[in-house]
């Protein structure tokens, strides 16, 4: 694939073409800048705060660095798509009850990564959520609320399961 | 006889952020998330060196560029050429010199941030390199060459207090040292300004702390009448004092109403260090003179805070580290000299704690001291001293807001300690971490106390106001201020409040711009406080105005009218009417200017009614060290916290949680690195911010002591987290590992060097 | 800039013969850096992700070694069978950057970038790894401590890649250690690795962070072997931890000092002998 050439990306369950992009574009930038979804932030470009992190093939992985036009065969989920339209999932109603968003930049990012969490570990310990966000950086909030939102949510997952 | 009924989100509950939906989907629109159509990109040039002379700028190469619109020196500045919050010495673009690395030299527009990098590439700036002034010391020094026509001083204040000539049975002294600490918020700078059609005004969409101080900087700077320069908050993702100055302002404002065209600039987080102005390093020597019985009789001390190339508030940074010296104990007498200097080093200015951090540091660092030397605990010495309300500071001022300091120490004092340290614990659980550097044979735990004094709002003589405006029909509520909305959640409180006055449910929060009156800035932990007391006075204007009506309509003195949940209530009659149902139709709007009681200059000899209020706060922390490596695990970190009244307590445990982070942060890890002027460390793979795995356990106590001056009995509750639980981090690393540590952050080599 | 994503390795050294400066792109966390911060605008890209072989890896236990594929993640390294045969590389894998950068990151990446801190490095050379590398002219192996050749150097030749590494699996005891100033997501400034082989007793010690290449400690690694069995007594581990600082050859940055780095390494290499005796 080569200078300006239009790919498409598989991103929260549809094919999204990238046209007229320089192709060293990072997917973070092709997500907000190009495709219209704003939801993954920056804040270092550089791995090192996970504000950008979204789902790649079930992983969660920071968009900054990830070369867009590699991602072609991807399955790729953002924040934007979690949730149907005007409905929350169980982990973002439980940031907004417990208080663990502040100003809400690292929020997204958090989301996503929480979700990656429990599909893959339905019961973490307490030390498994801190190690599982250990690369979302939060500069409001001190985690406290965070870890409480988590716990929340698996303490309801589990008394529905 | 009244029925129970319950409505949501009054004052004292625990109401949801109305932003908080928005946020969680990521729909939320940070400044960084605008966009407009037919913008351009702008950036910023920036010196590479700490101080130079400027020989020659030639822009011809970069306005050749294909796709550049627009490449500004301070040339184009129409305006004044300087900025600043107190005195404008900070030039929009460097005129002759430049005085710090990163300091603009000049701004482009183009088309794509791409082009603007090779524009800002093909700038040619001649630079004749000078030797910076990178030791404050050095600024102190009549023989050191001026880098600034203002001079190296920005400030220098005395305090002279009490019998001077007392001396102490036992006298304790130290020197301490406070390194630069980034704000580091994580919503990067970010602006949108959008020219009028007439070019002759221009409309700013921004992140900031405060946006009629901007609007009126950036106004002077442009050389436009103020009502053409118009503030829209955008979404801001953190503050934490770095949002106080002009960064990005003046630029996109100019390069918008040069090119006629909207021009979105954004910072990268490499630029932002660059960008705002840092927490001041400083030096403090203390001297303790107390009785035999740790009973405190004197302090003696110097400060030397570190400014920067340009003053910011620096001279205000001053005054709040000489003035809360003395800490939270009673002090009789004390000499105090503080200087504010300027270096070639990066300019700093506010962060959360705003000088009392740097004095803190240094008089529990102190305290502990004073107590070994009187073989009392570390708690015995605080609790010996403690303040009380009506005590007298150094400064002379009597302390006539609540000061439960001995409460705070002893309610922290019984908050559980966490259990001692398995034998074989997850390794997580250890300092290093997944490193796998330690097992539990190699740690040793401390346990250390800081406890604090912090001003709230702002000081000396300053006219101190924040503007609300409250329109209420039909039961429903709308609010308008410009109260700076950075995450500390004054859109969940200011619609509390409303619901609390009104007993209505559906509040409305307008846009925050400055189409209404200034609310002063998010800082200083003052908008509870400030705006809270605005809203609180329009709601009670608008409550009025809606009893007279409801008098008049049922023929009944509007004084026997009262809310109770959201009933009107005839409390001598039979009246009961639903606000939503009182006065169909009629629209009541009020505003109202909350100013807080004057405060006043200090005297020559630092004597003055200088501050309006204060609040306090005590920490204890418990930390593992891994002593031969130097590593550091906060454990657990409790606190009780002089807050007056808890209008969120969930906000309040947020504001503590992550205030004793940064705290963290100060005392293990986090420092901007200068060396000759340059820093060295400008990203997060090197700036180190705590994770979820350095976060300690935090158990607290909220004391809650109305204060009667304050509107709604609130004090501010942002600042105070942050301030003590550094030295007593520090406090626990000498206890664990018997080192002397005088400065913070801690290395590992102070520890085991 | 064009991205080419090549389904087999035949294919990917066919075009990296055809475009002798293109960049390879493993899992990007250190390739992507680059490009954001304008420090390399490669204008030939070949991707790995497309390349299923490079994912595999083979754990053989006749012939006693390992074969990871350059493409195997981080991630993958900790949670799979790796972790048991190659106890060392999975707890390296685990101190690496964050879960988004290990479950992204590869160790073919952590070679081809070859920093003095790279989280594996220490281990491929207490090992004494091969590397596989792969060219349109075929293939060959290098041992560990000829492919790396300073910081951020090794001996890849142009148009070659990286296609994995062949470890032995040691009976022993072998373990990872690093320092960092916070308890997650941070680089190393001192690290070490040692493998003891219980059949002669033997140790391998590997220093990162500490020179501009990973050090082997050899001379306190035959120091060791001249003492007596049963070379568990805590003096004859602290005098190891000296004797394998002093082949440190650390420098003063931002992130440390030298001083503190060679400290750093004798504590380590102290507690990795004694947890190496301790069972
Ligand atoms: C936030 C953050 C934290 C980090 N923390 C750590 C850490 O703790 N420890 C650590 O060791 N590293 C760390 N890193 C660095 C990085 O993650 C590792 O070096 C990783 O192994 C790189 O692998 P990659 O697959 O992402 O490589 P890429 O970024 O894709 O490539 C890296 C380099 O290797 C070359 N390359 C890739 N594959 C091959 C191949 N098959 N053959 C030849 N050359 C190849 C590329 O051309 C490039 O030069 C961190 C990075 C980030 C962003
Ligand atoms: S922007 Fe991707 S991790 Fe910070
Ligand atoms: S809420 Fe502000 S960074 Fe997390």
């Amino acid at each position: 694939m080569s200078e300006n050439q239009i790919y498409t990306l598989t991103v929260n369950g549809s094919q999204r073409e990238v046209k007229d992009s320089w192709i060293g574009e990072s997917l973070l930038y092709v997500l907000r800048e190009r495709l219209g979804l704003p939801g993954a932030k920056g804040a270092c470009e550089q791995g090192e705060c996970g504000s950008c992190t979204v789902m790649m093939d079930g992983a969660a992985v920071c968009s900054c660095l990830v070369l867009a036009a590699s991602a072609v065969d991807a399955d790729i989920k953002t924040v934007e798509g979690l949730a149907p339209d005007g409905s929350l999932t169980d982990v973002q109603q439980s940031f907004i009850n417990n208080g663990a968003v502040q100003c809400g930049f690292c929020t997204p990012g958090l989301i996503v990564a929480i979700h990656n969490l429990l599909d893959s570990q339905p019961n973490p310990s307490e030390l498994e959520v801190r190690e599982a966000i250990s690369g979302n950086i939060c500069r409001c909030t001190g985690y406290g609320r965070i870890f409480a939102a988590v716990q929340d949510v698996i303490e309801q997952r589990g008394a529905t399961r | 006889m009244s029925t129970v009924k319950t409505r949501r989100d009054v004052l004292g509950t625990n109401a949801l952020r109305p932003d908080g939906a928005a946020k969680v989907k990521g729909e939320f629109s940070f400044s960084s998330d605008m966009w407009s159509d037919g913008m351009l990109w702008g950036a910023t040039l920036r010196s590479p060196h700490p101080y130079a002379r400027i020989v020659r700028i030639d822009t011809s190469p970069a306005l050749a560029i294909d796709g550049v619109r627009a490449v500004l020196t301070a040339e184009d500045v129409p305006g004044v050429l300087t900025y600043g919050l107190i005195d404008q010495d900070q030039p929009v673009f460097a005129v002759d010199y430049v005085r710090y690395m990163g300091e603009p030299v000049a701004a482009v527009a183009a088309d794509h941030p791409e082009t603007c990098r090779r524009a800002l590439a093909a700038i040619i700036v001649e630079y004749e390199v000078l030797t910076p002034l990178t030791d404050p010391e050095l600024s102190l020094d009549t023989s050191t060459p001026a880098i600034h026509p203002n001079g190296n001083v920005f400030r220098h204040q005395r305090i002279v207090h009490g019998d001077t000539s007392v001396v102490g049975d036992v006298v304790v002294e130290g020197e301490y040292e406070i390194g630069m600490q980034d704000q580091a918020f994580l919503g990067l700078e970010a602006a949108m300004a959008i020219p009028d059609a007439d070019g002759a005004g221009i409309e700013l969409h921004i992140a900031t702390q405060w946006l009629h101080e901007d609007q009126k900087q950036i106004a002077a700077c442009l050389g436009l009448p103020i009502e053409r320069v118009r503030l829209v908050l955008g979404g801001v993702g953190g503050a934490f004092g770095a949002r106080e100055d002009i960064s990005l302002q003046v630029h996109s404002c100019l390069l918008a109403l040069t090119t006629k065209r909207p021009i979105k600039m954004q910072y990268s987080r490499e630029e932002s260090f660059f960008g705002h102005v840092h927490r001041h390093p400083a030096r403090v020597h203390i001297r303790h003179h107390a009785k035999a019985d740790g009973t405190i009789v004197k302090i003696e001390a110097r400060m030397l805070f570190d400014g920067g190339a340009y003053a910011s508030t620096s001279s205000a940074v001053l005054i709040n580290g000489i003035t809360h010296i003395q800490g939270p104990y009673r002090c009789p007498s004390a000499v105090v000299d503080g200087f504010a200097v300027r270096t070639n080093n990066p300019p700093c200015g506010a962060m959360r704690g705003f000088g009392v951090v740097q004095a803190c540091y240094a008089h529990e660092s102190q305290m502990d001291r004073l107590a070994e030397a009187c073989g009392l605990s570390h708690v015995e010495i605080r609790l010996r001293n403690a303040m009380r309300t009506g005590d007298t500071l150094i400064t002379g001022q009597p302390v006539e807001s609540v000061a439960p300091v001995e409460r705070c120490i002893r309610e922290t004092d019984a908050l559980p300690l966490p259990p001692p340290l398995i034998d074989s614990p997850d390794v997580l659980e250890l300092p290093g971490g997944t490193g796998l550097t330690s097992r539990s044979e190699n740690i040793r735990r401390g346990i250390g106390w800081g406890v604090s004094i912090k001003n709230i709002m702002y000081s000396e003589g300053f006219d101190d106001y924040s503007t609300a405006r409250c329109t209420l029909q039909d039961g429903v509520v709308a609010l308008k201020f410009a109260t700076s909305e950075v995450g500390q959640g004054f859109v969940t409180l200011a619609p509390q409040i409303a619901r609390s006055v009104l007993g209505v449910t559906d509040v409305v929060v307008e846009p925050m711009d400055t189409t209404i009156g200034s609310a002063g800035s998010t800082s200083a932990s003052r908008q509870t406080w400030m705006s809270g007391g605005a809203v609180d006075g329009a709601c009670r204007l608008v409550r009025e105005r809606l009893f007279e009506h409801v008098g008049l309509a049922n023929g009944i003195d509007a004084l026997r009218l009262v809310i109770e949940d959201d009933e009107i209530v005839d409390t001598m009659g039979t009246l009961r009417i639903k606000v939503t149902d009182a006065a169909p139709g009629v629209r009541f709007e009020e505003t109202f200017e909350h100013h807080h009681r004057p405060t006043e200059d200090l005297d020559e000899n630092g004597q003055g009614n200088c501050h309006v209020a204060f609040a306090f706060v005590a920490h204890r922390a418990v930390v593992d060290v891994d002593v031969e490596l130097g590593l550091v695990k906060v454990v657990q970190v409790a606190t009780a916290q002089d807050i007056g009244r808890a209008l969120n307590p969930l906000s309040v445990q947020g504001q503590l949680e992550g205030g004793i982070a940064q705290g963290l942060g100060l005392a293990v890890m986090e420092e901007v690195i200068v060396q000759d002027g340059r820093v060295r460390n400008p990203s997060f793979t090197d700036y180190l911010l705590p994770t979820a795995l350095d976060a300690p356990e935090v158990v607290y106590s909220l004391i809650e002591e109305p204060d009667p001056q304050a509107p709604l009995g609130a004090k501010g509750v942002g600042e105070p987290p942050c301030i003590s639980v550094t030295p007593a981090i520090a406090s626990a690393i000498r206890q664990a590992t018997g080192r002397d540590i005088r400065r913070v952050p801690v290395r590992p080599q102070d520890i085991c060097l | 800039m064009t991205v080419h994503s090549p389904r087999t390795i035949d294919q990917a050294v066919t075009l990296l013969e055809k475009y002798p400066s293109a960049m390879i792109l493993s899992g990007g966390t250190d390739f992507m850096v680059e490009v954001n911060f304008n420090h390399r605008k490669p204008s030939q890209v070949v991707s790995t992700r497309a390349i299923e072989e490079l994912r595999q890896w083979n754990i053989d236990h006749d012939t006693n070694s390992i074969f990871i594929g350059a493409g195997v993640t981080y991630s993958t390294i900790e949670s799979s069978d790796i972790a048991q045969a190659a106890p060392a590389l999975a707890e390296a894998s685990r101190t690496v950057g964050s879960p988004q950068i290990r479950a992204a990151g590869t160790m073919g990446g952590n070679l081809g970038t070859c920093s003095p801190a790279g989280d594996t490095l220490p281990v491929f050379a207490a090992l004494d790894a091969k590397i596989l590398l792969a060219s349109n002219a075929g293939r060959r192996e290098v041992s560990f401590a000829d492919f790396m050749v300073g910081p951020k150097k090794n001996s890849l030749l142009a148009g070659e890649m990286v296609l994995g590494v062949s470890l032995p699996i040691i009976e022993g005891w072998q373990g990872y250690a690093k320092v960092g100033v916070r308890n997650a997501m941070v680089i190393s400034i001192a690290s070490a690795c040692l493998v003891r082989n219980a059949s002669d007793d033997s140790v391998r010690v590997a220093l990162g962070s500490v020179g501009p290449t990973i050090i082997r400690a050899r001379a306190a690694e035959s120091w060791w072997l001249d003492q007596g069995a049963p070379r568990s007594s805590s003096e004859m581990h602290t005098e190891f931890g000296a004797r394998c600082a002093a082949e440190a050859s650390p420098i003063t940055d931002h992130r440390s000092t030298a001083e503190y780095r060679r400290h750093a390494i004798k504590v380590l290499c102290t507690r990795l002998a004694a947890r190496s005796t301790s069972r």
